[in-house]
């Protein structure tokens, strides 16, 4: 079924009975060519871009859940490429370009809206970071613009630009970020893959690898055995348990991360926000509610649930920014599980055992990068090569120090990130 | 979440700094490999943990605390100097 104006002007007039389920409910098959471990936003991208870019069809992705019940479904849909170090940059601007075509390719309304992303700065010190950053994204080919006190203003007139403590220099305006509908996004890739012949395998937990010889055989799950010579672990929030059923430990630590959204409100901010002097972001959603976050709770936790003094944090943070959203009440907030690594970037690569891949480690920036994170982690898969605009994401540079992407500089180390 | 210091009490987490998993630190001869197993690779459970944490806010000792990562649960304190860490 293919989805246009005409059909959903036809839907309409004809009591929307044509529409059918965006994909299908299969068995699992005793064996595949290729399993994916983990259906979520990265997993379903990587089953997608298998079947359309590599022509590989005898694909499984496994998910314990259902498809757009994890991380993919409980972020704060902000999609950019605004990084600053090689290795990191070439990838975000490489999924930049897939956003920009997503809807197109598969023919599903994922609303990704580039409203703009503004990172405000509030001292002179910030303010030359920010010009580096941008600097380092225009020779990326990516877009930024360097604005003063009034440009932001133009933008965001609501902002408390004199506040005593932090008062707001200006920001990094980078008009081709934005959002982008969250689980449409895993809707989109679930119904490519499905209708490309992937077989999307809901409420099916692994719970082992199959490895002899230093090749993997298949995997056991709560739905039996099921054989393949290739598997992809994109468990992120879960990296640590899949990849221990294959004798591996990882430079993972888990955290939760709150995010927050308020009862619909009539339009008031058009960008993206993030605050330079606290970790506090903000949008506001097509249907008008503000959906926010902040920083992780910073200790390991699996509870998909936050600690107060988080909540707390973000509050603050956001009443120093925006004082204008007091009076709005938030309606709901939720936790998910981050896959931190010491240096806050993320890992594609190979595992030392033939056939097994890993993606993980994607801490909290997971979403913007669904895109090329499939389409990187397919090629690899596809190939055994990584991606060109993937080489940096290896798992073996904190054993050895070399490639380190500390986009921070914060030093690479667990809880620095 | 809570965490009764063995010096000063129990105090409301936002007292302490969260450092990360509690391990045994290799002999300093033991080579790359297992420094850097100790550095950056983590067992990561879902479930009962050790981990150190800062009494920052308070008494400034460092403290093992075993809890549970899936409950948020304090299942005990001890100070990192006595536990066998």
């Amino acid at each position: 079924m293919r989805f246009s104006g005409l059909r959903v002007l036809k839907e309409g007039l004809t009591g929307n009975r044509g529409w059918t389920p965006h994909w299908r409910d299969p068995e699992p098959k005793s064996e595949y060519d290729i399993i994916i471990i983990g259906g979520g936003g990265h997993g379903l991208s990587t089953a997608y871009y298998l079947a359309r870019t590599h022509g590989l069809r005898n694909i499984a992705v496994l998910e314990k859940g259902y498809i757009g019940g994890g991380n993919v479904g409980r972020n704060t849909t902000i999609v950019r490429a605004n990084y600053f170090l090689p290795g990191n940059s070439e990838f975000y601007s490489h999924s930049l370009k897939l956003w920009e075509g997503l809807e197109q390719d598969l023919n599903y309304n994922v609303m990704h809206s580039q409203r703009g992303i503004i990172n405000l700065f509030h001292s002179d010190g910030q303010r030359d970071a920010a010009a580096r950053r941008g600097n380092a994204m225009i020779n990326q080919g990516d877009d930024a613009v360097l604005l003063d006190r009034d440009g932001v203003r133009r933008f965001a007139p609501y902002l408390d630009f004199d506040n005593l403590r932090f008062p707001i220099y200006g920001g990094l305006y980078h008009k081709r970020g934005g959002t982008a509908r969250h689980d449409a996004v895993a809707w989109g890739y679930a119904r490519g893959a499905d209708s490309r012949g992937v077989d999307l395998i809901q409420n099916c937990e692994v719970t082992g690898i199959d490895i002899e010889g230093g090749a993997v055989r298949g995997v056991q799950t709560t739905r039996g055995a099921i054989r393949a010579g290739k598997v992809g672990i994109v468990v992120a929030g879960r990296s640590s348990q899949v990849a221990a059923m294959a004798g591996m430990r990882l430079p993972v630590e888990s955290h939760v991360l709150q995010a927050f959204v308020t009862e619909g409100l009539k339009p008031v901010i058009d960008q993206v926000i993030t605050f330079g002097m606290g970790h506090f972001y903000i949008s506001q959603s097509d249907k008008g509610g503000l959906v926010f976050g902040g920083d992780i709770d910073m200790y390991a936790s699996y509870a998909a649930r936050g600690n107060l003094p988080a909540v707390e944090h973000v509050m603050e943070a956001g009443m120093t920014l925006m004082p204008m959203i007091g009076k709005a009440k938030v309606l709901r907030s939720w936790g998910g599980i981050m896959d931190m690594t010491p240096d806050g970037s993320p890992v594609i690569d190979q595992t030392g055992i033939d056939g097994l891949f890993l993606n993980c480690g994607w801490n909290y920036g997971g979403f913007k990068a669904v895109p090329a994170s499939g389409d990187c982690f397919a090629h690899l898969i596809a190939t055994g090569r990584p991606h060109p605009t993937a080489t940096g994401f290896r798992l073996d540079r904190f054993r050895t120090g070399h490639g380190i992407l500390d986009e921070e500089g914060t030093g690479a180390q667990h809880n620095l990130h | 979440m809570r965490i009764t210091c063995p010096i000063c009490g129990e105090r409301d987490r936002r007292e302490f700094y969260y450092r990360g998993a509690a391990l045994d630190r290799p002999d300093p001869e033991t080579g790359q490999e297992a420094w850097g197993d100790y550095v950056y690779l983590r067992d990561n459970p879902a479930g009962r943990t050790r981990d150190l944490w800062y009494h920052e806010a308070g008494c400034g000792s460092w403290l093992v605390v075993e809890r549970d990562t899936v409950s948020h649960s304090v299942l005990d304190v001890a100070l990192a100097l006595d536990a066998d860490a």
